[in-house]
């Protein structure tokens, strides 16, 4: 007779009855909203007979076009989440006063802040810049669709399985308690025993196999899929950045795969490698981990400097000044973010000459900044600036961000540093940067390329509201943590004793409320958006009068992009087009070959997340039927060499037609 | 590539191909599958680095000199060199377009692969069995990961090898099948270069340690 818990063991692993956080009410009011949320939206794709379309249309899609808007979607339902948690933080400790616990218990209040930084960096920033790179940069090349379309979708479904990871850990167990970068030895087996660190390596690894993949796809279509003309310094500046971003992927998420595995070794096998005795060294991760978070930085910053560069250059009514410079710039940035890693840790130690060749390195980084920033002044300087809300985001970005960057350059000072170092005041310099040029590059960049996505612009009264909510609200969340780090404030407290530090704490709190407003805004915004989208559309394709291929297309463009492959004389290709009276092609059209929809994409990356499930809980035969099923479906795959389809030359002729008699009507008597 | 210039009038820039400008299926996947391997590469100069770091950290344990059985590792680098050079002959078939012959050579590869993870498996055995565990050192975590994880590519090839040989043998040496031989032709031989650096920097090095 077998033990009975042997067997309980054996088929749940260490999941149990207590896994589930039912002792804590926080977590049950927030579960009994998300079941409700979740069952509610399930019932109406049911109610409405939707499954089957988003299957066929969505989630097997190979179109570049269709994933880059999952990824927006997925990006911005996990903003949510992750801004759920900044509020409880500002709410905490603008509470956790004389004597005041707060609401937040410890062991809770760690996981938030850590899930803070995971989200917010790995399944809201990483997701927003890669769906727009995905929408945007084949067309920005006159290209069909990115090297590798299932790959694509594959990619897609692995960043949303590593967030399903993310989220289980709120409901089944526990998230990790030891800061965005899980530092050893506190994420090591001895002091974090739990299954937190494990849903942690295990949602970053699933996600960065999609990231990584999805790297490579944008590379080889950048290289190879460039509409003939297009040379490198013909490529419009979205799209270098872009190149530069994607090879700062490849080159940068091996070593975060690298270094977690180490660490799951440690805690899974009993290795030594991050360990406190038998060798081990815990530094050692500390500098991995950076060589991968700092190019990171700049992996999601890249691609907001380029949205940045095609707004200004668009509502100006401008060539952006300056173009080699900046394709430059961008490139020096790509490098010089590989030599600044250790600037995180100048308190390691490693010593006067090492701490200034990093300190130096850093403060370098500033000039080719530095230098984008007069590109973006100088072509406004004399242009016919039209303060549209994609040109008000990049604005508040400019202003923004030269303050970020300027206590950027005071942090990498390696004397200073070691007074602020863990201070709030870094807290404020970092989200100062990401919130000013990523967050309001992710927002002028869905202001922006919205309309050419779905063919009617978004409401411009919400968009400002939502706009100076955000900005007003940013200044009042961060500008007062600056003075709380420079009073010697460290980072990721939950009870203060100091009660003259309150009122700092209340205003940051009153920032945060405030971006709530703004986020608020946005959704409004896009609700309104779709309702009065008779009155906002946009039948020409091309509503902002801008500069670059993706606007030569109709909005939305057809599933093939461009009936026939453009051709490329200048940077801004489509203003040439424009200027030299370019006629749209209105026959002759052929059949166009396109790579077909597969399942197989969301298929693997279902059996990763539940392969990861089970390493988290030591569930190990369901780890194990995973990754047989994981193989066993991907040599299936190798099998099927019909992978294409050609859209019939009357499709294109019926949808071309169609557009020909939009723009006739669109025009304006 | 031909532009041609449909019904534009004379004079005009040209702004579109008429003919449909075709990438052929497959034409990125040499590109992708070098940038592929150099983020492979860049996983193992991190297993490198580490053992670089961490190597000399021994915690009293046993030391390279106590482990490693150079001849022993002599005959296993021997393995996987020789099986490089099969697979090379496999593509020097595959170009002459015989099947067999290609799949003879693919078939002797994955022996001489399969050998050099059998003697790989049967050196951590003994090692284990000593006492010398990954979990002793620094320097044992290190060296088992880094020889570990280049084994566990190894694996993988030949799983990889087995699916191409069943493939070529059910659909011939089409184009699509060329291509995915010539990707992993690419990946066997850098699985060699690596094995080089192993062999160097691990074995012949630790020895002088």
């Amino acid at each position: 007779m077998f033990d009975n818990t042997d067997l309980v063991k054996a088929v749940f692993g260490r999941l149990s009855l207590e896994s589930l956080p039912l002792h804590e009410p926080i977590l049950v009011g927030t579960f009994a909203v998300v079941a409700t949320g979740g069952l509610a939206l399930f019932a109406a794709i049911t109610y409405f007979r939707l499954w089957l379309y988003l299957w066929r249309e969505w989630f097997t899609t190979v179109d570049h076009k269709r994933i880059g808007i999952m990824y927006m979607v997925l990006g911005i339902v996990m903003l949510l989440r992750g801004f759920a948690d900044a509020l409880m933080m500002r709410m905490q400790q603008a509470m956790a006063f004389n004597g005041s616990d707060g609401f937040l218990p410890a062991h809770h209040y760690d996981q938030v802040f850590t899930a803070h930084g995971v989200i917010m960096i790995f399944f809201v920033a990483m997701p927003l810049v890669t769906g727009l790179m995905n929408y945007v940069v084949p067309l920005q090349i006159g290209a069909r669709d990115v090297s590798f379309p299932f790959l694509n979708n594959f990619s897609f479904w692995m960043t949303t399985g590593g967030a399903i990871l993310v989220m289980f850990s709120l409901f089944i167990g526990e998230f990790a308690r030891t800061g965005w970068l899980a530092y050893p030895p506190l994420s090591n087996l001895a002091y974090s025993p739990d299954v937190g660190v494990d849903y942690y390596i295990w949602a970053l690894q699933v996600a960065g196999v999609g990231t990584l993949l999805s790297g490579v796809n944008l590379i080889c279509t950048i290289v190879k899929l460039r509409a003939p003309g297009m040379t490198l310094m013909r490529m419009p500046v979205f799209t270098w950045t872009s190149l530069c971003t994607n090879i700062l992927i490849v080159a940068s998420f091996p070593v975060l795969t690298a270094v977690l595995a180490l660490l799951s070794l440690d805690r899974y096998v009993g290795t030594n490698f991050f360990t406190n005795d038998f060798g081990g060294s815990p530094m050692m991760y500390v500098n991995l981990i950076w060589i991968w978070g700092h190019p990171e930085v700049y992996i999601l910053a890249l691609p907001a400097f380029g949205i940045f560069s095609e707004v200004t250059s668009t509502f100006s009514g401008k060539r952006l000044f300056g173009y080699t410079s900046m394709v430059y710039a961008t490139v020096v940035i790509t490098i010089l973010s590989y030599l600044v890693w250790l600037h995180h840790f100048f308190t390691m130690g490693s010593g006067a000459s090492v701490n200034s060749f990093f300190g130096i390195t850093t403060m370098i980084i500033s000039i080719p900044t530095g230098a984008k920033m007069f590109n973006w002044l100088f072509t406004m300087y004399r242009g016919r600036v039209r303060f549209e809300l994609p040109m008000m985001w990049t604005l508040a970005f400019m202003l923004t961000f030269v303050i970020g960057g300027m206590t950027g350059v005071l942090l990498a000072v390696p004397p200073a540093d070691f007074v602020l170092h863990n201070s709030l005041f870094l807290v404020a310099h970092f989200h100062n940067v990401i919130i000013g040029a990523v967050v309001f590059g992710a927002f002028a960049g869905i202001a922006y390329w919205f309309p050419k996505a779905f063919g009617f612009r978004l409401d411009p009264f919400w968009g400002k509201l939502s706009f100076w909510f955000w900005v007003t609200g940013f200044y009042f969340a961060f500008m007062p943590l600056y003075v709380l780090g420079l009073m010697g404030v460290t980072r990721r407290l939950r009870v203060f004793d100091d009660p003259s530090l309150q009122i700092w704490f209340v205003i940051a709190g009153i920032g945060a409320f405030l971006i709530l407003l703004g986020i608020g805004c946005f959704l409004v915004q896009i609700a309104v958006s779709v309702m009065r989208r008779e009155e906002l559309r946009d039948v020409t394709g091309d509503p902002w009068d801008a500069r670059t291929l993706e606007w030569a297309t109709s909005s939305p463009p057809p599933d093939y992009n461009f009936a026939f492959t453009p051709v490329v004389h200048d940077t801004d290709a489509w203003w040439d087009m424009k200027r030299r009276g370019y006629h749209r092609p209105l026959g002759g059209f052929k059949a166009i070959h396109m790579p077909s929809n597969t399942a197989t994409g969301i298929i693997l990356a279902g059996f990763s997340t539940a392969m990861a499930f089970g390493l988290i809980w030591y569930i190990w035969w369901l780890a194990a039927a995973s990754f047989i099923g994981l193989l066993a479906v991907a040599i299936g795959h190798t099998f099927n060499y019909h992978r294409d389809f050609h859209i019939p030359a009357d499709e294109v002729v019926r949808v071309e037609r169609a557009r020909t008699e939009l723009l006739a009507a669109g025009v304006k008597p | 590539m031909t532009i041609a210039t449909g019904n534009l009038q004379a004079g005009e820039p040209v702004f579109y191909l008429v003919d449909e400008h075709e990438h052929a299926e497959g034409s990125s996947t040499m590109l992708g599958f070098w940038i592929y391997l150099m983020s492979d590469c860049l996983i193992f100069a991190i297993l490198f680095a580490t053992y670089g770091v961490l190597g000399g950290n021994y915690a009293a344990g046993p030391a390279p000199k106590d482990l490693f059985d150079l001849s022993l590792v002599a005959v296993n680098t021997s393995m996987l060199l020789l099986s490089s050079i099969t697979y090379g002959f496999a593509m020097l078939q595959m170009e002459q377009s015989r099947v067999g012959a290609t799949q003879a050579w693919l078939a002797i590869t994955g022996l001489f692969g399969l050998a050099f993870i059998g003697i790989e498996l049967s050196e951590f055995a003994h090692m284990i069995h000593e006492g010398a565990t990954p979990q002793r050192s620094a320097f044992l975590s290190s060296f088992f990961t880094l020889v570990g994880t280049h084994g566990l590519h190894v694996t993988f090839g030949l799983v990889w090898l087995v699916t191409l040989m069943t493939q070529v043998s059910r659909y011939g040496l089409t184009e699509a099948n060329r291509r995915r031989l010539m990707c992993l032709s690419m990946f066997w031989h850098f699985l060699d270069v690596v094995w080089i650096g192993v062999f160097t920097f691990v074995y012949l090095m630790g020895m002088l340690r």
